[in-house]
């Protein structure tokens, strides 16, 4: 190495320890202590999850097991998958998943547009009243509500007529419809945030070429909403997905994934009972339980890792802020 | 007199409009809502009997609620604890969402996947999942052990560490519980994040370059640019913080009202909780919009 050579290396370095990089550089650093520590505390439930779900019982009780299973299985999955009745659960759950999403789509970017574009009477009553169904948490309505399901006389308008909605999907299909799903009144908000901030020159054009309210909505507003239509579908999906609550209560009885893995230790010691064997311990029971989580969240996480983009630019997008 | 009779024309037909718009709202919220609701707070005075046909109700007065407050006996304890727990939560997201999204907002290498990762819990928030770990032996072992073993943050460490430091006795308490409720803390911070995020993202950069020439510091700033006009959203993350809060199914006192209602205490005395509940959490919730409007900045 030539003298030269050595001294622009030299003065390169000198130059890189200023004291503006220095602190950059620790700025990094400790961007990087905060990213571990925080990715940490995200991802050690999911983790915990999949090393323990490909564990036989006596790891667990093994001191010098802590992440790698020492007997490898895949019976935590064979048996979830034949307790769960997987197949015909997810399938399930994905059609009512979907079509719920998509009802609490239509309804609430209708409602968010009656909100953002026309006056009437009543209408900040209204927009008061979506933030209060935010609010109210759903347990204070859940006994009411049920009862209404229970012994459903089309809300006190005929009564000599009683159904039992329990059992079926009438309840959530109700809710859905009317914009009353799970935080559907945050749907509303968004779909009003934004048909807000669209200019009306769209519509008016519309309008002159002699196209009604609902041909407007549908041919222009509609196309133009497409970045917040994604984020509310997006988002009604993973709730709808994730909810317990409505779902067990409404449909209880219906083979859906939430009640799937919410019975699937029951269901597994019944059946060894049966079969004469003793009680299913605890761990064991955690074992069975993890890999069901998994097969729940596993389609959610596909589908967050496939289009990652619209959920995290969805604030922005639908300029939720401004 | 001709133009004046085709506008209100035009404005009835608009409120037509609007009403027929918002109907499925309107009708959802009449009968899924406020009817509900309004029974709830009758329930809450009656003795509730569920029989074959349809259920009966007897009245009580307030007994259901003499019942609640001063017979069951885990219900002011759970609702005291439950409270504290979020007052000293909200605090705390707060600040970690609002560092969060100023360190997410930084241009950095591998930035889409830190963005990815502070998300992930949104999506995985799902009831049964997280029901099903408080009761996991596996996770527990394993965090237990890495509490008292090898986890490199031990609690009992660090509280040596403060002691040394001979910080007050009522600093050291808020920093350990802190430090204990980390993960419930980032857990319920995605949402708030992204809210902030957005924020940062609509502050006219030309402020900052207006800043730069009057000769302003990164500190000055943040004091004087990026939090005043953070400040509206800080006032929509407190509400949404406390209001996911309330309806969290892993919050405590939402389990107790839930057991209630199917135990021995039953549907009146259930309904009754969950009725003071609310009560209560609304209140916080005003006095909380009170004192933070008081010194939100708004740009228009």
């Amino acid at each position: 190495m030539s003298e030269t050579s050595a001294r622009a290396a030299f003065s390169r370095v000198h130059r890189l320890l200023t004291a503006r990089n220095l602190i950059a550089a620790g700025f990094a650093l400790g961007r990087l202590g905060v990213l571990i520590g925080v990715a940490y505390t995200i991802l050690f439930p999911l983790l915990a999850k999949v090393s323990s779900s490909f564990m036989a019982e006596v790891d667990i009780f093994d001191k010098t097991v802590n992440w790698i299973p020492k007997h490898f299985t895949l019976n935590n999955y064979r048996n979830a998958i034949k307790y769960m009745n997987y197949p015909q659960a997810f399938l399930n759950s994905l059609g009512l998943t979907l079509g719920l999403s998509l009802l609490q789509l239509a309804s609430c970017s209708v409602v968010g547009y009656g909100l953002a574009r026309f006056f009437f009477r009543g209408r900040e009553i209204l927009f008061g009243a979506v933030i209060f169904t935010l609010v109210v948490p759903p347990q204070m309505i859940m006994i009411p509500l049920y009862l209404n399901f229970r012994y459903f006389d089309f809300f006190g308008l005929a009564k000599s007529l009683e159904l039992n909605l329990l059992g079926t999907y009438w309840p959530l299909v109700l809710m859905g419809t009317t914009a009353m799903g799970v935080k559907n009144g945050l749907f509303v908000y968004i779909m009003r945030q934004y048909f807000r901030g669209m200019p009306r020159d769209l519509e008016e054009a519309a309008y002159i070429d002699g196209a009604g309210a609902f041909r407007a909505f549908f041919s222009v507003m509609l196309p133009g909403a497409m970045p917040a239509l994604i984020v509310v579908f997006l988002f009604a999906f993973v709730w709808q997905w994730n909810d317990y609550f409505f779902v067990n209560i409404f449909a209880g009885s219906r083979e859906l994934l939430p009640n799937a893995l919410a019975e699937l230790a029951g269901r597994y010691s019944r059946d060894l009972s049966i079969a004469g064997s003793e009680y299913v311990p605890r761990a064991h029971r955690s074992l069975l339980n993890n890999a069901g989580s998994l097969l729940l969240i596993a389609p959610l996480v596909i589908l967050y890792i496939a289009l990652q983009r619209y959920f995290i630019e969805s604030v922005e997008r639908t300029g939720l802020v401004g | 007199m001709r133009i004046s009779k085709i506008r209100m024309k035009k404005g009835h037909r608009e409120a037509v409009n609007g009403i027929i718009f918002t109907l499925p709202f309107t009708l959802g919220f009449t009968f899924l809502f406020l009817r509900p609701f309004v029974q709830a707070i009758i329930f809450s005075f009656h003795n509730l009997q569920i029989g074959s046909h349809g259920y009966s109700l007897d009245f009580a007065g307030f007994g259901n609620y003499v019942n609640a407050l001063f017979v069951q006996p885990e219900f002011v304890r759970t609702w005291v604890e439950t409270t504290a727990q979020m007052l000293l939560n909200v605090p705390l997201i707060l600040a970690f969402s609002f560092f969060s999204a100023v360190m997410l907002n930084q241009p950095f290498r591998g930035r889409t996947a830190a963005r990815v990762l502070y998300f992930l819990p949104v999506i995985l928030a799902s009831g049964i999942v997280l029901q099903l770990e408080q009761d996991n032996y596996f996770i527990e072992s394993l965090r237990s052990m890495e509490e008292t073993e090898q986890g490199f943050i031990s609690l009992q460490t660090l509280g040596v560490f403060l002691m040394r430091l001979r910080l007050p006795a009522g600093l050291l308490e808020f920093i350990m519980a802190a430090v204990q409720r980390a993960p419930v803390i980032i857990r319920s911070s995605g949402v708030q994040i992204l809210v902030f995020l957005a924020g940062l993202q609509s502050i006219p950069p030309s402020l900052y370059e207006a800043a730069d020439v009057e000769g302003g510091t990164a500190w000055e700033n943040f004091w004087m640019i990026t939090l005043p006009m953070l400040s509206p959203l800080i006032l929509t993350n407190i509400v949404y913080t406390i209001v996911d809060s309330l309806v969290d199914p892993q919050n405590e006192l939402v389990q107790l009202i839930r057991k209630s209602a199917f135990g021995s205490a039953g549907y009146g005395v259930s309904t009754a909780m969950s009725v003071l509940y609310f009560i209560g959490t609304f209140a916080i919730l005003l006095i909380a919009i009170a004192i933070v409007s008081k010194w939100v900045f708004y740009h228009e």
